[in-house]
């Protein structure tokens, strides 16, 4: 463990390094045209003939301005620290300060990031449940009958081709129309991401005993129910959970895409808000509030895993 | 209550004749096995329609496959400039730049042990997390056309393609690389000779994987922005005026864009990993 922490961190600061670099000629056009607002000497001089220039002259012909490519109000590329501000205005000095704030109005600020994570979270949670719950009962009956293998499986297959999140704003809008509202629409896309790796790890996890494991439980003239609950299942655990940490992170995304059309909170609504008002901070925010959701999810699934198997005799 | 029993008889009788082709006498049969899932699509639709005639659905809600394949007939050109826009110019390019840099990133992480530990452990952190979050911030950067949406389909299907790639190159026994030692193969030789096309299942996994990814970000990439043309475009306008038969039908057109990449990059891969268990029968 110890041998990676080094690479990792150097891996860490060689990104951190490269997005500080990147950041100026990105925000280049930008920052010269509030240098020339403010009074400031640019070559060129005016933004038309910027506008076709290539960026590698502008960073050479005003190295005087460069540094304020790191503190533009609405960057193109806002650099690590911009980010790392906004990340923390919008958590815990909105929560505390914010007239909106849990401190002063008793509930989460809906400019806060805590509650449009709390949002996503929600519906990402239900959808999982509901994903993992079907594609665990569709492994059960894959597995038992072969007419259920022969004609559900190659769909179930042919389901994940389908760009789910294109039908995302016919989903919500249908389900709307019939008066479901809420969590529920968003929850159906993140089920529908996240059926299918369980469905896949299950069969594979049900099946794992071999043949003279099933023939020996035959010596015990075990019913079919009881293969299934002392043989099968605790087979397939392995793999269920390997599959679970896939389900999860797939469901977080489908509940993200899932708030796009609808516009009532959450870090995909964050997201789509901040690219309608340029607000790239708020974006790149979102983002890594995102990110960390997705984390700690499969962190916690991983957590799970690491209880169970070790209740299960598994040892390690 | 008619339309009910109806659908339920149907149902029964599609079931009880894919029971019989699964597991009486034809079981074994090649025809057999594809009429199976063939049947019960068709019991779907059958199904769809009955129940949108039956119990007059309207339009807006869901429209009957009777009215969607007309729809579909009609609007072919629309439709072929959406599938050149969204999939062959954004998804494709996005798949093709994007799975090329995740391997030749593999092979670099492979040949140095550096790059190895650091890159590995947050290559496979980045690949669980959303990254179809980065779309508005592509779209910004490379505007409204294809452009941003090769760019987002790069980011989301690299990670896939790199973890994959590294765990297929390291699907080697010691055994097998001392041989390859023994006979003094240098690491080029070893890796064009041995490890690539032992790799190649779990470049193959990879690469399907990234097929149904780069559909999914080329069309989310749409909703931040795009011109009068794309799927999720279609989408998104039909939805807003309520013409459902065309949202379906682009639908349907990307479910058959979707399933053909996938089907055409597990032809190729039956035809590369011949070898291997998973493909023999």
């Amino acid at each position: 463990m110890t041998g990676r922490v080094m690479p990792v961190l150097t891996v860490l600061l060689a990104t951190l390094a490269f997005w500080y670099l990147a950041a100026v000629p990105m925000n280049i056009r930008e920052v010269l045209t509030e240098a020339e607002r403010g009074g400031a000497q640019v070559v060129p001089a005016t933004a038309l003939e910027r506008r076709d220039a290539p960026v590698l002259g502008l960073l050479f012909d005003n190295p005087g301005e460069l540094a304020a490519a790191w503190t533009q109000d609405r960057p193109r590329l806002p650099a690590p620290h911009q980010v790392a501000r906004e990340l923390w205005q919008s958590t815990v000095v909105e929560e505390l300060s914010g007239r909106r704030g849990i401190v002063q109005s008793g509930s989460l600020s809906n400019r806060g990031l805590v509650y449009h994570a709390g949002v996503t979270l929600g519906a990402t949670a239900l959808g999982f449940l509901i994903g993992a719950g079907l594609g665990i009962l569709l492994a059960v009956g894959i597995v038992h009958s072969r007419t259920m293998d022969r004609s559900v499986m190659p769909w179930a297959i042919v389901s994940q081709t389908v760009p789910i999140v294109a039908i995302a704003p016919m989903i919500i809008v249908v389900l709307y129309s019939i008066g479901v509202q809420g969590l529920l629409p968003k929850a159906v896309i993140s089920a529908w991401l996240s059926f299918f790796p369980v469905v896949v790890g299950m069969v594979k996890g049900l099946r794992a005993p071999d043949a003279m494991q099933i023939d020996l439980l035959h010596t015990y003239s075990a019913s079919k129910g009881q293969a299934f609950w002392k043989l099968r299942l605790p087979a397939s655990t392995p793999y269920l959970f390997a599959s679970l940490k896939i389900a999860i992170a797939a469901s977080l995304v489908g509940a993200i895409v899932g708030e796009l059309p609808v516009q009532k909170g959450g870090l995909g609504a964050r997201m789509l808000a901040g690219s309608y008002y340029g607000q790239t901070s708020q974006i790149w925010a979102a983002l890594f509030a995102a990110a960390a959701l997705a984390a700690v999810l499969v962190a916690l699934v991983g957590w799970i895993e690491r209880r169970t198997l070790r209740r299960m005799g598994a040892g390690a | 209550m008619m339309p009910a029993i109806a659908i339920l008889v149907v149902w029964a009788a599609a079931w009880a004749l894919n029971v019989w082709l699964s597991t009486g006498r034809y079981a074994a049969h090649l025809w057999a096995k594809l009429a199976v899932p063939l049947i019960f699509g068709l019991t779907v639709i059958a199904i769809w329609e009955m129940l949108v005639r039956g119990f007059g659905v309207p339009l807006v809600i869901l429209p009957a496959p009777s009215q969607i394949a007309p729809r579909f007939g009609d609007s072919l050109g629309i439709l072929w400039s959406d599938v050149v826009q969204t999939f062959l110019r954004g998804a494709l390019t996005g798949y093709v730049i994007g799975c090329g840099a995740g391997f030749l990133t593999a092979i670099a992480v492979d040949r140095f042990g550096f790059l190895r530990r650091g890159l590995l452990p947050l290559a496979s952190f980045m690949a669980a997390l959303p990254i179809v979050g980065t779309a508005p911030i592509l779209v910004m950067w490379f505007g409204f056309d294809w452009q941003s949406k090769a760019a987002v389909v790069v980011v989301m299907v690299f990670f896939p393609m790199l973890v994959n790639t590294v765990a297929g190159l390291s699907d080697t026994t010691a055994m097998q690389r001392d041989q390859m030692r023994t006979w003094g193969a240098g690491y080029w030789q070893a890796l064009l000779k041995l490890r690539l096309p032992a790799a190649m299942p779990f470049i193959f996994n990879g690469l399907k994987i990234s097929t149904t990814l780069a559909l999914i970000g080329a069309i989310v990439a749409e909703f931040f922005g795009s011109p009068t043309l794309g799927l999720g475009f279609r989408i998104t306008t039909s939805v807003g005026q309520l013409s459902l038969d065309m949202v379906w039908a682009a639908i349907l057109v990307s479910a058959l864009a979707g399933t053909s990449f996938y089907g055409l990059v597990a032809l190729i891969e039956r035809g590369v990993t011949f070898w291997h268990p998973s493909q023999r029968r």
